[in-house]
């Protein structure tokens, strides 16, 4: 008879091993597709690539869409960081257990759920057809806003919640009020883990692709002129009423209605491309993170 | 049992005013004082008197209302949505509780020191003038003197002086950390100081020198302090209150006397065989 130590042992070597090969696999995925994109973007894929107008070449470039991409990732911030922290800060310090903010959570995990693919139509129906704000970077960015809020309100509320009781109670006790206790001891603490999220959810709307298609618009202007700065002129790429087809749409565009002999190495570039820009997004946020978890504990004179 | 334990308050409460050695004027008076969290009671009809510039000492098993009572004082209490409390808590005469005051003008005047030093992740200076910036003010010169001055009171001033605007609170040991936060609780000028159990957490030599500034800040405050140290409790307080918890699990008050009394001839039973380590 095995000792119950031996059968322990053995239990305990068999969890690890199956854990293991999980990690592994996960890993394994995540390596295969970022080579599958490297090695199929190899010759197509070049710093050229990268800035240039898709009509340079055959082959061409994504520099616009690239450029809409960022574009539409910050509009969507400025509107989605300061709202989603507001809402944070509310459902995490004054909406306490009661009815309305179990409303408000409903609906939030509600808005999540939505396929994005509707929020692109609601889109449409709302910014593009009843704002007249036609396809643009401008009802792109609102779109995304749509789903991208009550991710951001949850993140900055989780972030508020973790900050340590000790150092709220402390501040009360001086006689602080709530909002002086939130403004000086809670937010700066929370912000490794709000800035944390603001970067993760970026990736996710830099990748965004199904919202925008029937929002930001699928058409691309041959050339911007970086110069125009009338921000009232749908031509200027710094205009968010231009149109503003991004990366990931482009990606899309390309394989559902793509002519011409380089449409396969453009869309295999892309993806690199918006592969790549999400793992740095993913490691950036973690990097700050953790820069920033040190600059407010301090711990150092 | 607890037909027993209900004269026993009234015993203890009574004859406290009346106490020979007990000349000093009373700063904080608890009457009928009850605290529940949501159905259930924490504290049952406590009466008790916490005199002016002398160190009362609250102890007891746990669980037995000590630390709730406490943070009744300062209004901490108001922080837990289903906390209640009933009875008056007067302060120089004045209800606590009262319609027209503001809890965070109570906990200004009444200081909190935790159990866990909890420092804010910023300077020494900023910590300490955490309070009185949150009161208004600005005046840089104003504030460096109070700094320096709490500091001072604190007894951590030699030890930081010469990097104390540039070096982090979280970068000092656990007993400094517990001295600028007592510091920080000075800075805001309060008369009453509120310390839950302040040195279970630090070495013994740290603790001694709580102790000790616990001993030098009676000259000029009313301090209340919980602990679970008996020897702490021996060393540090004038008064000693004993508390015990009931069978319906809520604490109440066995008595309440000069320290030297309860410690060497205590009138109740229950708090001999609790200071001779018989139970608790």
């Amino acid at each position: 008879m095995t000792s119950r130590i031996g059968r322990s042992l053995l239990a305990d070597r068999i969890a690890t091993i199956i854990l293991w090969s999980i990690a592994v696999f996960v890993v394994g995925i995540l390596g295969a597709i970022i080579i599958h994109f490297l090695l199929a973007s190899v010759g197509t894929l070049s710093l050229d690539f990268l800035t240039s107008d898709p009509s340079r070449s055959e082959v061409g470039g994504v520099g616009p869409v690239l450029w809409n991409s960022f574009y539409i990732l910050v509009l969507t911030m400025l509107i989605t960081v300061p709202l989603g922290l507001v809402g944070g800060i509310y459902m995490a310090e004054y909406a306490g257990p009661g009815r309305l903010a179990n409303i408000i959570r409903l609906s939030q995990e509600l808005i999540s759920s939505v396929p994005s693919i509707v929020v692109g139509l609601f889109g449409l129906a709302f910014f593009v057809v009843a704002f007249h704000w036609n396809f643009s970077a401008l009802s792109g960015a609102l779109a995304l806003a749509v789903f991208n809020l009550p991710l951001m309100t949850r993140l900055s509320e989780q972030a508020l919640r973790a900050v340590p009781s000790g150092e709220r109670d402390a501040s009360l006790a001086l006689g602080a009020t709530r909002w002086q206790t939130i403004r000086n001891v809670v937010l700066p603490l929370a912000i490794p883990g709000i800035v944390t999220g603001i970067v993760l959810t970026s990736g996710r709307i830099f990748g965004e692709a199904a919202a925008l298609i029937f929002t930001a618009g699928l058409s691309t202007p041959s050339h911007y002129d970086f110069a125009n700065l009338n921000l009232a002129d749908p031509a200027s790429p710094w205009s968010p009423f231009h149109s503003a087809t991004t990366l990931s749409v482009y990606i899309w565009k390309l394989n559902s209605e793509g002519l011409g002999d380089f449409v396969r190495q453009i869309a295999d570039s892309s993806s690199a491309i918006l592969v790549i820009a999400v793992l740095v997004f993913n490691l950036g946020a973690r990097g700050l993170g953790r820069v920033l978890q040190r600059r407010v504990s301090g711990a150092s004179s | 049992m607890s037909t027993i334990e209900r004269p026993m308050i009234r015993i203890a409460v009574e004859p406290s005013r009346t106490q020979p050695g007990d000349e000093t004027e009373t700063k904080i008076a608890l009457r009928d004082l009850n605290v529940y969290y949501g159905t259930k009671r924490a504290v049952r009809d406590v009466n008790l008197d916490i005199p002016q510039n002398a160190v009362t000492a609250f102890i007891g098993p746990s669980g037995c209302g000590k630390t709730s009572i406490l943070r009744c004082i300062n209004r901490m209490n108001d922080l837990i949505p289903v906390a209640r409390v009933e009875g008056q808590i007067l302060m120089d005469g004045a209800d606590l509780n009262g319609r027209d005051v503001v809890p965070a003008d109570v906990r200004r005047r009444v200081g909190l020191v935790f159990q866990r030093p909890n420092p804010f992740p910023m300077t020494i200076y900023d910590n300490v003038a955490y309070g009185p910036r949150r009161q208004g003010t600005k005046n840089k010169q104003q504030l460096d003197e109070i700094v320096e001055d709490s500091l001072k009171r604190a007894a951590l001033w030699d030890e930081i002086k010469d990097d104390f605007r540039r070096k982090s609170a979280l970068a000092l040991s656990g007993g400094q950390q517990q001295r600028v936060c007592i510091a920080r609780a000075l800075a805001t000028q309060p008369d009453v100081l509120l310390m839950d159990e302040p040195a279970s957490a630090l070495d013994p030599v740290s603790t001694l020198r709580i102790e000790e500034l616990i001993d030098d800040l009676r000259q000029r405050y009313t301090i209340v302090i919980v602990t679970h140290n008996m020897q702490q409790a021996s060393r540090v307080s004038q008064r000693t209150a004993f508390f015990n918890m009931g069978d319906d699990r809520a604490g109440y008050l066995v008595e309440i006397g000069d320290t030297r009394t309860i410690f060497t001839n205590p009138r109740e039973r229950l708090t001999e065989d609790y200071i001779s380590g018989r139970f608790g």
